[in-house]
């Protein structure tokens, strides 16, 4: 975006022209005690040398050398650096939102590809252009079951990540929503008897995850079954994209919200990160966001537009299917670039690194006297383990040594006191591995 | 296209054709010139109930999507089901095979405040008028 510096003459002639005094008194209505008297405390101007040598010294402030075990739904994957260069070239990195095809085709083909690549990983139909990300996603995709089924009871597995059940249930306070959740059986999934018993009456949609908040993989075609059975949707939420490239696609769910980080999107600061959003044809109408089509122009050429905008909110106001009003276009960019680079073979072989490398991680760290795996179910590259220690004090050590550690489970799970969510990605090495294995049987040696 | 003389019209453009207590209602004409093409119709199921002045589905053109309301009150027999595969049918027929929906009627006497066709032709002149003034 372009500063655009206003003279005194030029504030003065705007001024004149709708007939106020000064800048200030645009901004009577606000109350004199809440309006700021003094100058922003800022900083004074740097020059070009300062503002370098200023950068600089906060980019040393980045510690470099750690490995980590922490993924619990943000996760460490190889990155290239053509990713960045194409969506920084400026025809993506400044464009707005593709209302005007006539001059938007690269965005809207970008996001077609997009859409296309999300309907390959997740088996189902139609992806729309992208949400904000894994959180939101989920809670839409709720949000969508509801109109579908014009039902309001929804079960959510315990085991759904807990940021994502928050989002959710800020959601569900305001709108009618009644969630019940759904606990975690023995072997880390789902427990099916206590969903079944649940869906007796009128439950709009199952929501899990999988592989789910402790790693574990939950049978997603059986428990669709399951659902449909009583009428329920089937909303799958991943929060490891890559699984995809070994596990089969969760084709039954009626509804996958996803969330793309793992599709190189860098963990740094926590995001931005882009949510997808995938499901039936026949439920199209009722996918919130925008979508970009394929279509041909008068003189029969191939083209691209945003299709069935009709039902979002800049049409359709209050009744739109939902308040969201943009994509993450930047970021769904990068994910279609990340698994164009990948193919699909490089986002298998990807898939089978994780998974290798997580379980050799877990045989190291079953050999410590004390660590014991909590639960059974298969699992791709995250995996829980209880040690006999407070995980949040062995991570204190492990840092020492320059290990990030694992997730603390009890943080978000009180009955999971001493459990850890360990997490290995292709990036972790082996002598990483042995590296972490070893600082943790150390620590645990000693008395704390 | 002319208004059938027959049928009962709502200032929200619908059209009502009562015969016995069973009503069909369907968009004019005139509506359907307004949306342009039609590429979908949402429409309540069989056995629920729609009330009079409220929406009860929506016709999605090209370029917006509009409420339906209903002229009168009554509990939904059947939805065309035509409608899901040809809704362009809105646009072609809009008097005739394009109806969306029937209705059992609860309260005959709601359609005494509608429009016969000489008073929505008079309405909708007015309305044109307006738009070109």
């Amino acid at each position: 975006m372009r500063y655009l510096p206003k003279s005194p003459a030029e504030r003065q002639e705007m001024l004149a022209a709708i007939g106020v005094r000064s800048a200030e008194a645009l901004f009577s209505s606000i109350p004199e005690r809440y309006r700021l008297k003094q100058p922003l405390n800022l900083p004074g101007p740097l020059s070009e040398a300062e503002i370098i040598s200023y950068f600089k010294e906060r980019a040393a402030e980045n510690s470099s050398g750690y490995s980590s075990f922490l993924g619990a739904g943000v996760y460490n994957h190889l990155r290239s650096v053509v990713t960045d260069v194409v969506i920084q070239r400026g025809e993506f990195l400044t464009s707005y939102t593709p209302y005007q095809a006539e001059i938007t085709q690269g965005t809207l083909q970008a996001i077609f590809e997009f859409q296309t690549l999300m309907c390959q990983l997740t088996g189902q139909e139609v992806a729309n252009a992208s949400m904000y990300d894994g959180s939101t996603a989920t809670t839409e995709a709720v949000l969508m079951a509801e109109r579908l089924t014009d039902r309001r009871r929804v079960l959510v597995a315990r085991s759904l990540h807990p940021e994502y059940r928050h989002v959710l249930q800020t959601y569900a306070r305001n709108c009618g929503l009644q969630l019940e959740e759904i606990p975690y059986g023995a072997d880390g999934t789902i427990d099916r008897k206590a969903l079944q018993g649940a869906l007796r009456d009128h439950v709009a949609a199952v929501v899990v995850q999988s592989p789910n908040f402790f790693g574990a993989i939950e049978s997603t075609a059986e428990l669709a079954g399951t659902a449909h059975g009583s009428g329920a949707l089937l909303v799958v939420a991943i929060a490891e994209g890559v699984s995809l490239g070994l596990l089969s696609p969760p084709a039954e769910a009626d509804i996958v919200a996803m969330e793309g980080q793992s599709f190189g999107l860098a963990p740094s600061y926590g995001g931005p990160f882009v949510g997808v959003m995938a499901s039936r044809e026949k439920f199209v109408r009722q996918l919130p966001g925008r979508l970009a089509g394929e279509t041909t122009d008068t003189e029969g050429r191939r083209g691209f537009v945003l299709t069935l905008a009709t039902r979002e909110q800049h049409i359709r106001r209050e009744k739109a299917t939902s308040n969201i009003c943009t994509n993450q276009a930047l970021c769904a960019l990068a994910a279609t670039v990340h698994l164009t680079l990948l193919g699909k073979e490089g986002l298998r072989e990807m898939a089978h690194q994780n998974l290798s490398k997580a379980a050799f991680a877990l045989g190291e760290l079953e050999k410590i006297p004390g660590v014991r795996r909590t639960f059974s179910a298969p699992f791709f590259n995250e995996f829980t383990v209880e040690l006999p220690r407070s995980v949040k004090l062995v991570n204190a050590q492990l840092l020492k040594e320059k290990i990030i550690g694992p997730f603390v489970l009890g943080a978000s799970y009180p009955e999971l006191t001493k459990h850890a969510l360990v997490c290995v990605t292709e990036t972790t090495t082996r002598a990483q591995i042995e590296h972490f294995a070893g600082a943790l049987r150390q620590v645990l040696q000693q008395s704390l | 296209m002319a208004y059938p003389p027959q049928y009962r019209y709502t200032k929200e453009h619908e059209w009502v054709d009562v015969k016995g207590d069973t009503a069909t209602i369907g968009i004019t004409d005139y509506a359907q010139h307004e949306l342009g093409d039609v590429v979908f119709a949402e429409l309540p199921k069989a056995g629920s109930s729609v009330t009079a002045g409220k929406s009860f589905g929506t016709v999605e053109s090209v370029k917006a999507v509009s409420e339906i309301f209903a002229p009168a009150t009554g509990e939904v027999l059947e939805a065309n089901p035509e409608l899901q595969s040809t809704p362009e049918k809105i646009n072609t027929d809009p008097h005739g095979s394009a109806w969306l929906i029937k209705i059992k009627l609860s309260n005959p006497a709601e359609l005494a405040g509608l429009m016969d066709a000489a008073a929505y032709e008079a309405y909708i002149a007015e309305k044109n008028k307006e738009a070109s003034a």
